[in-house]
């Protein structure tokens, strides 16, 4: 169990129109967002799509040129980071190099005038907190990545803020550390229930540790909600092939219905996926896209949409992933298989494509809607 | 390696060492023997009777135009100048190079470039309208006068140190200090300079080498009073009453030099290890 709380009076975020331009960029584009009280929110995209700068709004150091952003009831436009009731944890870490692992995490609180067996006090529960306790009067540099981690968000703990900002705070680390962290940043979210911003390229960090994933691109939202509802439902063809990994497969084409109702999606050179059920009846005869998961797909002699042979197989132990081509589609199609699938380069695999697992997209990328049991 | 080719490897090190020590050794030689003894011997025999006299009569007495009290007034008017030109260039340098890398700012670039120019204007050219400049604000002929002259024309050089410096902390390490709630000032003092030992010792060397060293501005800006002790050592050698004293000239020359070796010897080491330090590693 935790020895310390997080912020007395916890609050929420609410940005509303807020537009971000350097000089002549437009790097945030009318952003409208609530995050509530005690939320793990995730705010994820391809590099350069905007998040870290709309977290670094939030956090008071980059202005916003207009719109307004409140924390809790405040208004804080115009408020210095400081007083904003955030505490924030950098992707490098950013410790005071000079100063012990104490004087790190004190320093917010020297300059905020807090008595000084108070700040004693306060440090000291962070660093038992974080195990790491008995490097308090180590210098940074003599520290691992993962140590360093802890301080850098012992740091923020201390300062008892209202909502915790996090920068791609695994990035720097090995793929091992990251798993453990990521646990850890669960089981802080957990005990201080505080509400909890964090930006990510990873899409496993957004998956596991998000109540609600924001997804940008080009410095817009693209889509807000839970992890399941992402997957599942995803707003566009953006969302859909973003989010889950390996990533989703895309077929572009033009749907034929038959007389039985089943759709057979024309591929541009011709070759034709058959049997495709419960394709949508308002995308019949025009272009529209295919969504497929790879875990979705699977292979079935007796409901076959397409017969494709195999490019390349990796076996990664517990699965299969599988590359097969579509003769017309400008991509390999991958395939996951269980991990004792019997196949090799060369085999005609035919693949079974489920209604249930079909994603289908207009000509313009807007996904059209799904049922999913 | 083979022992002859190590042999060759020392003798080209310790010619090169002989070469490099041997005007320092005549000085100093010739500083310590009599002027008879000059006269007489070859120009590097060791002196037969060492003697300081020579010294004392350069530190006290001996005449630089028309004052007879050796180099120890200029001495202590180049000591006057020297340090708060140095502390003053440097502390400012330190400030712009903060600024122009952790603050940037529309034109903040530009405004470099236009510093660095600085580095390459020489000295000649500025004599006039510095002459004009200080006259107009009543500094000419004053000590105060040269301290700012070399203040000015250091800061090219010092912001470029600094800033060259400060560019490789990473700017993740100032949003920190800021959501700590570090103003302008505060991260300045508490957070860069602390990490900014090498790079003062790298500067204040340089400054010190240029402002000790400097002829050019003493002998145009300076007062009769203010002359630096560059200054002062040209008349004193220039300065003869019949008799060419060489070995007081040696002395006063290498009294002149004392205090530039002196920074070096304090502080060398750090120098190589400024200019060769880098990113500073959270």
């Amino acid at each position: 169990m935790l020895g310390i709380k997080g912020g007395d009076g916890m609050a929420g975020v609410r940005l509303a129109n807020v537009q971000k331009s350097f000089a002549d960029v437009h790097v945030l584009k009318d952003i409208n967002l609530e995050i509530n009280d005690g939320e793990f929110v995730v705010f994820v995209g391809p590099s350069g799509c905007g998040k870290s700068t709309l977290l670094r709004t939030i956090a008071g150091l980059e202005e916003i040129t207009s719109g307004s952003l409140h924390v809790g009831d405040k208004l804080v436009n115009d408020v210095p980071p400081s007083d904003r009731g955030i505490a924030m944890v950098f992707q490098s870490y950013a410790l005071y190099p000079h100063m012990n692992l104490f004087d790190n995490m004190a320093f917010g609180l020297q300059l905020a005038k807090v008595p000084k067996d108070e700040i004693s006090k306060l440090v000291h529960a962070a660093a038992k907190t974080l195990n790491i306790d008995h490097l308090l009067d180590r210098k940074p540099k003599a520290l691992s990545g993962g140590q360093r981690q802890r301080v850098a968000i012992g740091r923020a703990i201390v300062r008892k803020p209202e909502v915790f900002l996090f920068d791609e705070p695994l990035s720097n680390l090995d793929a091992e550390l990251r798993v453990r962290m990521r646990y850890e940043f669960a089981k802080l979210h957990e005990e201080l229930k505080t509400t909890m911003i964090y930006v990510t390229h990873d899409q496993v960090e957004a998956m596991t540790l998000a109540d609600r994933i924001v997804v940008l691109r080009d410095g817009r939202i693209e889509q807000v909600g839970s992890p399941q509802e992402l997957y599942d439902h995803p707003a566009n063809e953006f969302v859909a092939g973003f989010l889950g990994s390996p990533r989703m497969n895309f077929l572009e084409g033009t749907l034929s219905a038959n007389g039985s109702g089943d759709g057979g999606l024309k591929l541009k050179n011709g070759v034709e996926i058959a049997s495709l059920s419960g394709a949508p009846a308002s995308l019949t005869n025009v272009q529209c896209k295919l969504g497929l998961r790879p875990e979705n797909i699977k292979i079935d002699k007796n409901h076959k949409s397409i017969d494709c042979p195999v490019k390349f197989v990796e076996a990664l132990g517990s699965q299969t992933q599988i590359y097969c081509e579509i003769p017309g589609a400008p991509e390999l199609l991958t395939v996951v298989a269980p991990g004792n699938a019997k196949v090799k380069t060369g085999d005609m695999l035919p693949l079974s494509f489920a209604a249930k697992d079909c994603y289908w997209f207009d000509a313009a990328g807007k996904a059209l809607p799904r049922v999913v049991a | 390696m083979s022992k002859l080719s190590r042999a060759c490897i020392y003798a080209v090190l310790i010619l090169a060492a002989l070469y490099t020590l041997a005007p320092l050794w005549v000085m100093v030689a010739t500083s310590l023997k009599s002027l008879d003894e000059i006269r007489e011997g070859s120009l590097i025999a060791a002196p037969l009777a060492p003697s300081l006299s020579s010294w004392g009569k350069a530190w006290s007495s001996a005449c630089s135009g028309v004052r007879c009290e050796g180099l120890q007034p200029f001495f202590w008017n180049s000591l006057i100048m020297t340090i708060p030109a140095v502390l003053i260039s440097t502390f400012v340098g330190a400030l712009n190079g903060y600024v122009l890398t952790q603050w940037r700012f529309r034109g903040s670039e530009v405004l470099f470039t236009a510093l660095l120019v600085g580095c390459f204007i020489p000295f000649q050219v500025v004599l006039l309208p510095m002459a004009r400049t200080l006259g107009a604000i009543g500094l000419s002929d004053s000590v105060i006068g040269l301290i700012f002259v070399h203040v000015v024309y250091g800061l090219a050089f010092t912001t470029l140190f600094f800033r060259n410096y400060y560019v490789s902390i990473p700017a993740d390490l100032m949003k920190a200090a800021r959501v700590d709630g570090a103003g302008f000032f505060t991260i300045f003092w508490r957070i860069l300079m602390p990490i900014s030992g090498p790079i003062f010792v790298v500067c204040i060397i340089w400054q010190f080498t240029q402002i000790w060293n400097d002829f050019l501005f003493g002998v145009a800006f300076a007062g009769s009073d203010s002359q630096p002790i560059t200054v002062a050592l040209n008349n004193l050698v220039r300065t003869s009453t019949g008799v060419k004293e060489y070995n007081v000239d040696m002395a006063a020359a290498i009294i002149a030099a004392l205090p530039t070796l002196f920074v070096y010897i304090v502080a060398g080491k750090y120098f190589v290890r400024g200019l060769t330090a880098g990113a500073v590693k959270g």
